[in-house]
Formats: structure tokens, sequence, C-alpha cells
């Protein structure tokens, strides 16, 4: 045993909780394990957004509408990850992005795959990669990816205020 | 991390979550040298600006905030001078077995720690009891170092 | 000072347990409400404050998705607090007193059933001497009641009794979550949780929200008929270490009224944040409050303790009777930290 003094402390914290995910987000995470992405689109404002929340972040009205998005979309922005990342089994480098679906006003993130990191640019076009339809739960990673769907780059000077 | 097992009855989905943290603390030289005085099972309070001795040691006082410096050596026993009985212990609790919280006061001490008492039953406790530490037998440097504190024989 | 003052207040009904809405989903009805009621229009509010806690929700940075509540586009002035709302309301009125916005909304929320607060509260103690042996918050209140016990001539009984009144009360209460009649007689032949302290000696565990709108001189009397205006407002916290303290007194709560003026008029009503029954009668004391002030109408942190909002709540209590013409001049008084050790007074009066 050391006779120097002491200079550190390990302090574990470990604390055990219960979420509830509140009926909007379960609504949201039931359809991806139906296949769906579902989004809802606010009253006042007419933004549609995903994840949906039971209220409008900028006018808090409450949305009830609810749609189904299609699983095509494109890359508003996105980021090579050279870091590994604890918690997620994922290849570096790795590329996550925003991606502004059809449909929706808010872009999702998620990865992108099936093409070589540096040839992915923003207004590329993909779509959403699933597992089986057996293995689906009620979360995003029934979703492994999202790949090209080899149709022309879209201008993104069109997506006038898709969110930063 | 998350692990998804959902209720499919329910509406609204739940799911456990734990949260953990590896905290590492620096001690500091007024704590590193009270955790290092415990491992040698010795216990170090410090001198206050009014001159009481307070244990644990603090960096500064508690009234004026005045760093402090002069280490005094207090008793390993003391008096309670209040205490609460756990009948049902918590997982995380210091002693599984029913067990009193207390503050005591070391000989030498003029403000209370706060530990375990490790005694029969609740009947046995009393505020005014004096109570000595027992050390853990394998240290680990921290406040566990006391494993618990037990009733002194009455004379 | 600037005067400022209460103009609304709402809360939502706190249960044990709110398996159907998560934590956006219940404030967001209790803001709408406060702005509906405070008069002052949602994008007009000069500044956002609130009060929450991440380690009881279990996630990190909890309190952003709490402004899907607020609206916040375009970007508002906004800052948060971790700890009771009634610091949050602190802060927007010290915000206030800059003179460049005149109106602020306070909020405070937080699920207590998600996780276990009894452990969590073990995370705001001293990490190297207190922490790591996991004193939970029902412990330490009970090393605080007994060495009350000893030192005072209070009782058991008398903790029963505080029980008694505060859950009677309660039922008055559309909002409480714990309320009935109890016999302090048969309260204390239950059996202890951490001796002395029985079960309904302890606060419930609720989820639950509320929301406050304060405004400035005349803004607040443009929209409010009766304001409850800020008399004084001040908070003040005892050492960390709970052996370096005489958990029987609270000289916080003393220092706090002293310099918010609660002495300086009579006092109609006082609502205190005392989540165990002793802790009333310790505060009692320390704040001087005779017979004829009417303690916790609401019944309390007893008959509903949604932590994080609960001393807002006793300022919003107390404003409310103000507003709405029950009372002159009333106090409401926030805590936070291990036995009383930080403590919060509003007092609040009619003009």
């Amino acid at each position: 045993m050391s006779e120097e003094s002491l200079t550190v402390l390990r302090s574990p914290v470990k604390l055990e909780y219960t979420f509830t995910a509140g009926e909007t987000s379960s609504r949201f995470l039931r359809g991806f394990a139906e296949g769906k992405i579902l989004g809802r689109r606010c009253p006042e404002c007419e933004k549609v957004y995903v994840p949906p929340r039971g209220n409008c972040p900028i006018c808090t009205s409450p949305m009830k509408e609810e749609m189904e998005l299609a699983h095509t979309g494109t890359i508003t922005k996105f980021c090579i990850v050279n870091l590994p990342f604890a918690a997620r089994q994922i290849e570096i480098p790795y590329v996550s992005a925003s991606i502004l679906l059809d449909g929706a006003d808010v872009p999702i993130f998620h990865l992108i795959q099936e093409i070589p990191y540096d040839q992915i640019r923003i207004g590329m076009r993909v779509e959403a990669v699933w597992v089986a339809p057996d293995e689906r739960i009620p979360g995003m990673e029934s979703i492994t990816h999202f790949g090209p769907t080899g149709e022309p780059d879209v201008d993104i000077d069109l997506f006038e205020d898709a969110d930063a | 991390m998350s692990d998804l097992s959902v209720s499919t009855q329910a509406e609204v989905l739940s799911a456990p979550h734990v949260l953990e943290y590896p905290y590492k603390r620096s001690l500091g030289p007024v704590i590193g040298r009270f955790f290092t005085s415990l491992r040698e099972r010795r216990i170090e309070g410090i001198r206050g600006s009014d001159g009481r001795v307070i244990v644990p040691p603090t960096e500064y006082d508690p009234v004026t905030s005045e760093t402090l410096s002069e280490f005094v050596e207090v008793g390993q026993a003391g008096v309670v001078t209040t205490w609460a009985w756990v009948s049902q212990p918590r997982p995380n609790h210091p002693l599984q077995q029913p067990f009193a919280w207390a503050l005591v006061r070391l000989d030498g001490a003029d403000t209370a720690l706060l530990h375990a008492v490790d005694a029969d039953s609740e009947s046995a406790m009393r505020t005014g009891m004096r109570v000595r530490v027992r050390w853990a037998a394998a240290p680990e440097g921290g406040m566990r170092d006391i494993e618990c504190f037990e009733p002194e024989p009455s004379a | 000072m600037r005067e400022v003052a209460l103009v609304a207040f709402a809360q939502s009904p706190s249960v044990r347990q709110d398996l159907r809405r998560n934590e956006v989903e219940i404030l967001t009805p209790v803001i709408a409400e406060a702005i509906r009621w405070g008069g002052v229009p949602r994008k007009e509010i000069g500044f956002t404050c609130s009060g929450s806690c991440d380690y009881l929700a279990g996630v990190p940075f909890s309190f952003v998705s709490a402004l899907d509540a607020v609206g916040a586009w375009p970007p508002i002035r906004e800052s948060h607090v971790e700890m009771d709302g009634a610091w949050a309301l602190y802060e927007a009125w010290v915000r206030l007193q800059v003179g460049d916005v005149d109106s602020a909304l306070v909020y405070g929320f937080g699920k207590s059933s998600v996780g276990d607060p009894r452990d969590i509260s073990v995370l705001q103690l001293d990490p190297y001497y207190a922490a790591p042996l996991w004193p939970d918050s029902v412990s330490l209140a009970a090393l605080q009641a007994r060495a009350l016990l000893q030192s005072s001539g209070y009782t058991e009984r008398d903790f029963a009794e505080v029980v008694a009144r505060s859950l009677r009360d309660a039922k008055r209460n559309p909002n409480a979550q714990v309320s009935g009649d109890f016999s302090p007689d048969e309260l204390v032949k239950a059996r202890y949780d951490v001796s002395p302290l029985r079960e309904h000696d302890c606060p419930p565990v609720s989820d639950g929200a509320a929301a406050v709108v304060l405004a400035a001189g005349d803004l607040a009397r443009k929209v409010c008929e009766r304001p409850a205006w800020i008399a004084g407002i001040d908070h003040r916290i005892e050492a960390h270490s709970l052996g370096a303290r005489d958990l029987t007194k609270s000289p916080s709560a003393a220092l706090a009224a002293e310099k918010a003026g609660m002495g300086k008029g009579s006092l109609d009503v006082a609502e205190l944040h005392a989540p165990f029954s002793h802790q009333e009668l310790i505060l009692r004391e320390a704040l001087g409050l005779g017979e004829s002030v009417a303690i916790n109408p609401s019944g309390g942190a007893l008959a509903a303790n949604p932590i994080m909002a609960a001393g807002l709540i006793r300022i919003g209590e107390a404003a409310q009777l103000v507003m709405d013409g029950s009372a002159k001049r009333a106090v409401g008084h926030a805590t936070s930290g291990p036995c009383l050790q930080q403590n919060l007074i509003c007092v609040l009066e009619a003009r």
C-alpha cells in the first residue's frame, strides 16, 4: 500500500429511474415498431415537427394532427466522427447527419452509411433502412441508418429556414 | 444506458434507466490529510477561527471564511449528540442490519461527525452515550475507513 | 428598489405518479394558465426563469426540454436554477430590478416519482464526508427531529398535531395530494420510518408543477386588480456540515426574515415549506410566528411535495390570498438542502 498522502476519492454514483415517455412520445416510438415515422403539425404555425411534441415549441399550441412522414429526405448538415463513443459500437469514422424528411419542417438525426464518408454532401438524398419487421421495437433503433437513394442532390437553399 | 423493455399493454411507454457516474474527486490538502490519517487509524480535526476544533476538518471556517491550517488530533471515541434508528436499512446504507445514524462529538472536538452506530437495538441508543470507532479491516481511503461506531461498554 | 408583484399563480394538482404525462406535458397547461391570468401576452414577457433538478429527472439538461411549454422562439431572455422555483422567483425579482424589462414568468417542476428522491437527495450533501454513507433525506430529518425533542418541550404528539392540522386543511385544497381527518392520538401509534419520524411526518412523493407571473410597477397595476406586492425577499444559507449546525433552530430563516422586513408589520398568513412535520415547529419559532398567523392553509408540503415546485407553491399560495383579498400581508417561505440548511423568505402585501 502506498505511504503517500491520499489525493483522490472515488465516489461513484448509481441511481435508478423509471422514465415515462408521455403520450405524444409514446405514439411516436410505437410508430417505429410499425415501420412508421410519425410527425405532428402545429395548427397555428403549420410546421410539421418530428419527433412530435404535444405542444408547438414556438407558439405552444397543442399539436393533435398526426401524420406519417416519408422515409426519404435530404441531408441538411453532417459531421464525420473520429472519436469512438463508448455507448455505441460503431466503426469509426462514422457520419452523423441532420436529415430533413420529405414533409417535415425540422430534421431528425441519424447515421449515414453505405457510402464512403468523404463522398457525403449537403443536399444528398437519403432513405431510411429498417431492421427486419419482426425485429422492430418502439424506438429509433428500428432504423439502422440512412443510405443514399441515388437521386440527384437538392439545392439546400430551397430550405429557407430548415432548422439550424 | 436505456433498456427499452416495453409494456405493450399500456398506452404510455416506460423504461428503466440507470444513471451512473464514476466520479473521482480531488481531495485537496485538508481533506486529503484527514483521509490519510484515517487510513492510519487517526482522526484529525482543524482549529477554527474561534479556537473550536472542527471535525471533520474544513478548509475554511464555517463562520468567518478564514483559511484554516492548524490540525488537531482528536480521540477515537466520543458522545452521541443526536441519533435516529433505521429499522429497515436501504441498500446504500453503511450497515445492512438495523442501526442508528448519529452525530458523534469525538473527545477533543467541538463539532460532531455523521456516521452509523452498530447498536443491538433502538433501546441501546440514547443521546449522551459514549461510542467508539470500529476501524475497517481494509481501509480504502475515505469515510468508510471508519466502518461504523459501536457503543463503548459502560465502565 | 423597484416595486414588483405577483400577478398570477397556477399549479397542477399534485399526484403520486403521473404515468400518462412527462414533465413538459404537466407543465404546459400550468404555464398557459399563469399566462392567461397574468394578463401579459406571452411574447411580451421580459424574462423567464425556472427551477428544476437534473438528478430528480435522471437526465442532464432536463430543463431545456421544458422550454416547449414556454414558446422560446423568437429567442427569449431565460435562466434556470438547479433549485426550487422559489429561487427562480428570486432571480426574476433581481432581474426586474435592472429596469429594462417589466415582467417575468417563473416556474418550477419535477416528477419525483421517476427516481427515488430519498436517495437522490444524498447527492446534495458533502461528497467527501457525508454522501459516501448515503444518509437519505428522512434519516437526516430524523436526526434533526430527535435533537428538537431533546432540546425543547416539543413531543412526538406535537409533530402529529402539525400533520393532523395540515391534512385537514388540505381537504379544501383541490391541488393537494394527501388530505383527510386524522387524530393525533392515532397518528402517534403508527410505526416509525426512521425514528422518531413516522411516515406521516414525512412529505409524500409528488409529481407537479407551478408557475407565477411577476410584473413591475404600473404594469402590475394595469394587469391585476390586487397585485401581491413583494415587500421584501431574502435568502440565507447555513454551514455545510450538519455537525457544525444547531439543527434545532433555523438561524438562516430568522436572518432572511429580518432582511426581508418580515417583522415590519403583522402577518395574516404564513405558508411555510416544511417537508417534515417537526420543521414547521422550528420555523415558527425562528420566524416568531404567533397564534394569530394562519399557518399553511394550503396544507403545506405534508399534503403535496412536488420537489422543485413546493417552495414556489408556498409563495404562490400566500400571494393568491393577497390577490383575492383574503390577506393583507403574508409570507411565503421556501427551503433547500438537508434539515432546513437554506431558507428563502418572501413577504407579500396588498397596497
